[in-house]
């Protein structure tokens, strides 16, 4: 069923089994990046291979060469030693690549066995009773029962990971691609996938993990490759992987993936933060911040419900109290309501119910623009579709929130000099670095157009600021910064941070409150065993949840 | 493994200019004006080798055009058939920066020129001149502005597709003008179906020397208020954020049902406009059968001078000038009038020609502001050139 490699015969080094796909010098650019810049690695069959780097280190271009949606400038792929030309993603499945991408792509009004025999399209009819054996089959060999007949939109995140992972292999593939695959997920569904690729591996399998998680790449890799600004760092080969301890293995990954420059970081250690190792070591990274005195409450939030858009579903009986001086980490997972509750405080969705009150007074009647102006900021977590316009200069996106008032614009009339002239201080208080102030800001690289925004919502007076997946798709020295800046909104302010990174949370709140299905479900301080607790309350373990949650669903 | 020079990693990738794109700010001047100016050269050539093949001599039938439209006392004509052009352009120009694409321009015009063909003829002689203009002006105005508001309304409040609404708006108002022209307005005295003409003492004063009436003064006017408007005030700024990106516009408490309706409200409003000085400065009645579809011809125009209106008067002198001389060369050497049509369509046709090869080459500018290209676009191919957009960075909610 998944093929073992025989061939390839041609004179790699004899001691190893023969790899199964070879990459040699593949070089891919794109305006202005050097996505790939001469990269050559291999994977063999029966080894989990993981492909380690931080976010624009070229991870996902490699991985879409490699399933044929981007074709490379240079460079040869060979499967089984033959050179391929893989040109589509067809002809990718065709030569046996399988890639499960880190969002879903099961269609999610169909059936598991629907979703699984698109991949037969190719011919006429559909043959359920054999789809549904080879689901079997399947089931089987990774240990994990499926539902041919569940919707694939009723499954959850991790089950529809299986899924995609059965649906990647459904035509016999014989190299697995994982791309981020533990992102969306909780820890435990974290722990069935382990289980699930060393299944694979035992049966023969090649698999590519693509992860920018240290503690994941060194716990599940055989090999463990690192690529750094496009250029592949180096190869930790098996023998290397297997005779090093864990935490020297990290230490020397963390050398290959920052360079010499990780010493200087001293918040580098926090990389290797992983969900269990918090659990396990208890604490040794996440320092529990010290229970502080707590100032008067500046956000309440009492019985808020608000209604979902689209897909994105809602909120119901948020209780929440934001105190000065506090920093209160919202945990869940992605499409639990966190739009929604965001979107609801920052004032640009309705109330369904409740009440929300900002320094005591309730803030239901005012629109975004009133609370803007008593302190209330709203950091959003799309900031290419929302937070910034692209068309527009840098300094024009630092006063979108105040078009129109003084001392900015005068009798009507824009004046330019003043907008550019803070908007300068603005990028050297905050460091964007850009051309200068003129530059369109849609011509900004993702951490810059986030520090654009922080400099829009953390000046002119913010109080209470709604921190939304604030280093999402960072580099790592912006993601210390941004989170510096959260820790010191414990300084006479208050800060909301909701976010899927769970780690995060751990590092920068003084509580985490859970969001699950639109309601809170619990809360909990980080210390030893906090991630545990908290990745329960996210799949909805009750043993914690506030009484009275959930008795009716949410919409 | 290899040791890795020091603090390379904590300095974000620069971002290079565009590759291939002329640098500095002559080149880009350069390169905005061959955008501008090509298609309308591509046009008239195309059109001359359609005279050709028709058996007309293309270089006589320009000059023809350029001696009845511009030269001599000519260009007269060709100003004042500025008057109605620019205004529309403009209130054109105020919604499509929006990203409000406001196509009931025709019923808007109509119902506006004949409820002033049918006011002016009484009020001009209840009222002293001045002060009549200025009513027949405003109300011209506000009936324009509010034919939008039904459009305007379904779109803030329902997202209805104004494409949709405002051409049905339009249908309604061209009806509902010829109902006027033929009840109430009609002219007892004749037999055809208009309005009663005004006196040319009642018409619209000249300028002082020319045979050319006030109304062109005030399109000028309108184009250059416009201009600072846009340019320069928060009304601008945040039309051109909502054009350019609506979440955004929600997301920075942009009142966006309000902005709606207000920029449908000036679009309409100088597109009545463009009927008063139409109707006092030239002709003085109406028919129930008249329809210059001054709007259809000039949304080329609206975009060659990309959404600019002062940019936009050079282009709208042009079209003036083709189109008063056009009618009459066209009748000199036996071509039905529609030929300046034909011209028309082939500017549009040459303008898509380059908007596609200026994706490929950085042929300047394209003629659509960044959002509304991006909306027009395929999903993601507005992305390619933004450095912005390297593959690990898209954002994760792509699929919403």
């Amino acid at each position: 069923m998944i093929g073992s490699g025989e061939g390839g015969d041609g004179g790699i080094k004899p001691a190893v089994a023969a790899a199964v796909v070879e990459v040699e010098g593949i070089t891919k650019a794109f305006p202005g990046v050097l996505a790939n810049d001469d990269i050559s690695f291999d994977v063999r069959p029966g080894e989990v291979h993981s492909l380690l780097g931080e976010n624009g280190a070229g991870k996902s271009t490699l991985m879409a060469i490699l399933s044929g949606i981007q074709t490379p400038d240079s460079g040869q792929i060979r499967v089984d030693g033959a050179p391929v030309r893989i040109d589509s993603p067809r002809k990718a499945l065709d030569i046996g690549i399988g890639t499960v991408y880190q969002h879903s792509t099961l269609i999610p009004a169909l059936t598991v066995l629907e979703n699984l025999m698109l991949g037969d399209s190719g011919k006429l009819l559909l043959d359920a009773a054999a789809a549904r054996a080879r689901l079997g089959e399947f089931g089987a060999l990774l240990g994990v029962e499926v539902d041919p007949e569940a919707r694939a939109a009723d499954l959850a995140l991790g089950r529809q990971q299986q899924v995609e992972i059965i649906k990647a292999l459904w035509r016999g593939s014989r190299l697995l691609i994982l791309d981020e695959p533990t992102s969306m997920l909780t820890p435990q569904a974290v722990k069935e996938l382990y289980t699930v690729l060393g299944r694979l591996k035992a049966d023969g399998l090649a698999t590519i993990f693509i992860t920018h998680k240290l503690h994941e790449a060194v716990s599940l890799g055989d090999r463990i490759s690192v690529l750094r600004r496009g250029r592949m760092v180096g190869t930790l080969d098996a023998d290397a992987v297997a005779s090093t301890p864990p935490d020297k293995l990290e230490q020397i990954v963390i050398e290959m993936m920052f360079g010499s420059a990780a010493a200087d970081l001293a918040d580098a250690a926090e990389l290797r933060v992983g969900l269990d190792e918090a659990a396990e070591v208890g604490g040794a990274a996440a320092e529990p911040t010290a229970r502080r005195a707590v100032g008067e409450p500046l956000l309440e939030l009492e019985g808020v419900a608000a209604p979902g858009e689209g897909t994105d579903p809602g909120v119901a009986d948020i209780d929440l109290v934001l105190h000065e001086g506090e920093v209160v980490g919202v945990a869940g997972v992605d499409g639990n309501g966190q739009r929604a509750l965001a979107e609801a405080i920052s004032g640009q969705r309705r109330l369904s119910a409740g009440e929300i009150r900002l320094f005591g007074a309730p803030v239901n009647r005012l629109n975004v623009l009133k609370r803007e102006k008593l302190g209330l900021r709203y950091l959003t977590d799309d900031r290419i579709g929302e937070g910034i316009v692209g068309s527009l200069s840098i300094s024009l996106n630092m006063f979108l929130k105040r078009i129109g008032q003084a001392p900015y614009w005068r009798y009507g009339s824009v004046r330019k000099r003043a907008i550019d002239a803070r908007a300068e201080e603005l990028c050297e208080q905050f460091d964007v670095r850009a051309p200068g102030v003129e530059t369109r800001a849609g011509t900004l690289s993702g951490g810059n157009m986030q520090k654009v925004l922080l400099a829009r919502e953390l000046s002119f007076g913010a109080k209470v600021v709604v921190f939304h997946k604030p280093t999402y798709g960072l580099d790592l020295k912006t993601t210390l910064g941004v989170r510096e800046m959260i820790r010191q909104m414990r300084d006479g302010k208050a800060a909301l941070v909701i976010s899927t990174d769970l780690d995060e949370l751990l590092e920068v709140s003084d509580r985490i409150v859970v969001l699950s299905r639109g309601r809170l479900v619990g809360e909990a301080e980080p210390g030893p065993g906090a991630a545990e607790r908290i990745g329960g309350m996210m799949i909805g373990d009750v043993s914690l949840s506030l009484a009275g949650a959930g008795a009716e669903g949410v919409e | 493994m290899s040791t890795v020079p020091g603090n390379e990693l904590l300095t974000e990738v620069e971002v290079p200019n565009r590759a291939g794109a002329r640098s500095g700010a002559v080149g880009k001047a350069i390169d905005t004006a061959i955008r501008s100016l090509v298609p309308v050269l591509l046009a008239l050539v195309a059109g001359g080798v359609l005279l050709v093949i028709l058996g007309h001599n293309p270089f006589a039938f320009y000059s023809s055009v350029w001696e009845h439209g511009a030269q001599g006392k000519a260009w007269q004509e060709s100003a004042k058939r500025m008057a109605p052009l620019l205004l529309i352009a403009v209130g054109l120009i105020i919604a499509f920066r929006a990203n409000i694409w406001n196509l009931g321009y025709n019923g808007q015009f109509l119902l506006s020129a004949a409820i002033i063909s049918g006011l002016a003829p009484s009020l001009v002689n209840d009222l002293p001149l001045g002060l009549a203009f200025l009513v027949l002006f405003i109300v011209a105005g506000l009936v324009g502005a509010i034919w939008t508001i039904v459009p305007a309304l379904l779109k803030a409040y329902y997202d209805t597709n104004e494409i949709i609404t405002t051409l049905m708006m339009s249908f309604i108002g061209v009806g509902l003008a010829q109902i006027l022209i033929k009840g109430p307005f009609q002219d007892p005295s004749v037999n055809i179906a208009q309005t009663k003409v005004l006196a040319l003492s009642k018409m619209l004063p000249h300028i002082p020397g020319t045979k050319v009436h006030i109304g062109v003064l005030v399109a000028l006017a309108a184009a250059v208020v416009v201009y600072f408007a846009i340019s320069r005030t928060s009304f601008g700024l945040k039309i051109d954020v909502l054009g350019a990106n609506p979440r955004a516009a929600r997301h920075v408490g942009i009142q966006v049902r309000q902005l709606i309706i207000t920029s449908f409200f000036f679009s309409g409003l100088l597109i009545g406009l463009a009927a008063a000085a139409d109707i006092l400065g030239v002709w003085g009645y109406i028919r129930a059968n008249w329809n210059p579809s001054y709007g259809d011809t000039v949304i080329p125009f609206v975009f060659l001078a990309r959404l600019n209106p002062l940019a936009v008067i050079p282009f709208i002198a042009f079209f003036a000038v083709l189109s008063t001389g056009g009618t009459l060369a066209t009748q000199e050497v036996g071509l039905p009038t529609d030929f300046l049509l034909v011209l028309v369509a082939l500017i549009l046709l040459f303008m898509t020609v380059i908007e596609f090869l200026g994706r490929r080459r950085s042929l300047g500018r394209s003629y659509l502001p960044n959002g509304l290209r991006a909306a027009l676009r395929l999903p993601g191919g507005g992305k390619k050139d933004e450095p912005a957009a390297e593959p690990e960075e898209k954002p994760k909610e792509v699929a919403r």
